[in-house]
């Protein structure tokens, strides 16, 4: 598994209640969620996102609230991976379990900036900043992992499993 | 190698000797709980993947309280959905409108948790029932499906960082000012996948209601858990309301800890977290030229009967000051039957503060209290990040009750007087 897109920059400590405010959260309809997904710290990223692009932020991404409406969101969104320098656990342990890919590497979070097109493969964890055609190694998930964002969650996994 | 409390209590749920930080264990569930705004999807997940049966209909427990009484019609539908779902599943701790609490006042208040418990719960502030002695962890909506589906959850054994808590608290400060001084200290992500142990002679002079405060927000430094010796404390509290018989774990004497933080309770002073991080932590005593619209006292951080009686003491026969909006919300109808039968609502409606139904509404921006842009809010709520309570360009300044009630009677920040 691989994605390939633009980058999209963020802060250290981004929380849930900006990935998703809690005001649309009377709905769990995730198409509709997504039309709020970052507005507000970013106004335009809902406009600009195209399949297959990057978030890049600092430490404790996700932080906050336990909703799974966050990186459902930015799923939804047709965000191809997150990279930051640290996640927040509940928000870590969401994405994987709704298929979200992340990846954790501080190097690429400090050097890799806003519009960079960056492409990242998922089974060696390396990630390649085609703007500057920098390469770094992030740690990959392990075969169970990739197998439950692969088959898109963790209860569509369970389900195959049985 | 010694285990921690938290690594005892996961150890005998996934049956096994030992587990050490770091490993993968399938460990039992004693409760699964969820909210109005998180069950339904997870109901969604749990009838995607095709389950029909709960793993026990005892040992799950559905509380509306985040947008309940229903703030319209959206939120109505997600209650409904939650509704029909504990009612086709005999959901036995179902707590609906006239029963319903803020869900982390009122599990442990009706003793559906308990002291050796692991429990997840699909709401961040899960953690609160560490208080109890028990293991307990926020998830999302996808791990709580699974949970009601199987009974089980996997976890990555934490590793821990030991507070070691000495003295007695100043009559001014409660547990709040203690993990807001800790979350300063350390911040937000200072206990990052790890546990808050909290041990030392100076357990013994905190209150459950401190005790849950401060498990409350360990997830505000980023924690997996937070969590207290069980004592005679947790006991008595236990006592009567406890539905299950309290198992009590101990840390190993040998136990592990990455770090050991030594916390003089006797040096706590009255803190405020300032936008936009609760790790932006001052003393109140500084804050005083900063000129507030309104108070919010309640949420599951401090709705509880003694945050009420700070509140009581401050506010009776005071008035809040002009142009303060002040709004107390009881945690649970129990309390807010308590504020009732005391004279509590009386004295705060005469002091100018109004009195909500319990509900977590203001905490998330959700309703009962949002904030317009440039307008200021304390609160004893947990979180203060960016459009938290309302709008983008709005600020929450996280406090204690007494700190929150001194300022609704100023306007301004205000240091709260020893009693």
């Amino acid at each position: 598994m691989n994605t390939q897109g633009k980058v999209f920059k963020y802060p250290d400590n981004v929380d849930t209640d900006v990935i998703i405010p809690a005001r649309y959260l009377n709905t769990p309809d995730a198409q509709e969620l997504a039309l709020h997904c970052m507005e507000d710290i970013d106004t335009e990223f809902v406009k600009n996102v195209k399949p297959g692009d990057v978030m890049v932020a600092g430490w404790n991404f996700g932080c906050g609230s336990s909703r799974e409406h966050a990186p459902l969101v930015i799923k939804t969104c047709k965000t191809g991976c997150v990279i930051a320098k640290s996640f927040a656990r509940i928000f870590y342990r969401n994405a994987i379990n709704i298929g979200l890919p992340i990846l954790e590497c501080e190097q690429a979070a400090d050097e890799i900036n806003a519009d960079d097109e960056v492409s990242v493969d998922f089974d060696t964890g390396v990630i390649t900043n085609i703007t500057t055609g920098k390469t770094y190694k992030a740690q990959p998930f392990p075969p169970f992992i990739q197998n439950i964002i692969a088959k898109g969650g963790l209860l569509a996994s369970l389900k195959e499993g049985e | 190698m010694g285990m921690t409390l938290t690594q005892k209590i996961l150890a005998a749920h996934a049956g096994l000797e030992q587990v050490e930080a770091g490993q993968l264990i399938s460990a039992r569930l004693d409760i699964v709980l969820g909210n109005d705004i998180t069950t339904p999807v997870a109901v969604n997940e749990f009838k995607k993947a095709g389950f029909t049966d709960v793993f026990n209909k005892d040992r799950i427990a559905i509380v509306l309280d985040h947008f309940v009484p229903n703030k319209d019609i959206k939120a109505a539908e997600q209650s409904k959905t939650c509704r029909e779902f504990a009612c086709s599943h005999c959901v036995s701790h179902f707590y609906d409108v006239g029963k319903m609490g803020i869900e982390h006042a009122l599990l442990p208040e009706q003793g559906v948790v308990t002291a050796g418990d692991c429990i997840i719960g699909a709401d961040s502030h899960t953690c609160t029932y560490g208080a109890l002695g028990a293991f307990s962890t926020g998830v999302g909506s996808t791990d709580m499906a699974a949970g009601m589906a199987t009974g089980t959850a996997w976890f990555k054994v934490p590793s821990a960082i030991r507070f070691n808590l000495s003295g007695k608290l100043p009559s001014n400060c409660s547990g709040k000012d203690v993990i807001l001084t800790i979350i300063g200290m350390i911040g937000v992500d200072g206990a990052l996948y790890k546990s808050m142990e909290f041990t030392g002679e100076g357990v013994k002079n905190l209150s459950m209601d401190d005790r849950l405060c401060i498990c409350n927000m360990a997830i505000e430094a980023g924690a997996k858990n937070g969590i207290f010796p069980v004592d005679d404390v947790t006991l008595s509290y236990l006592k009567g309301r406890s539905e299950r018989e309290p198992v009590i774990y101990e840390a190993d004497a040998d136990a592990e800890y990455e770090k050991t933080i030594d916390i003089d309770l006797s040096e706590i002073v009255p803190t405020v977290s300032c936008p936009h991080l609760p790790e932006n932590t001052h003393p109140a005593s500084e804050l005083s030229d900063i000129k507030i619209d309104q108070v919010v006292i309640g949420s599951c951080t401090n709705g509880r009967m003694e945050d009420m009686e700070v509140a009581y003491n401050i506010l009776r026969n005071n008035k809040v000051a002009d142009g303060i909006r002040c709004i107390i919300i009881p945690g649970t109808m129990e309390i807010l039957r308590e504020c009732v039968e005391k004279g509590y609502v009386t004295a705060f409606i005469d002091a100018g503060a109004v009195v909500s139904t319990p509900t977590c509404g203001p905490c998330l921006g959700g309703y009962m209290g949002i904030l317009a842009a440039g307008e200021r809010c304390i609160a004893t709520t947990n979180r203060n990040f960016v459009g938290r309570m309302g709008h983008v360009d709005s600020e929450v300044y996280l406090a204690s009750p007494a700190t929150a009630a001194a300022s609704a009677l100023t306007g301004y920040i205000t240091y709260p007087k020893e009693v």
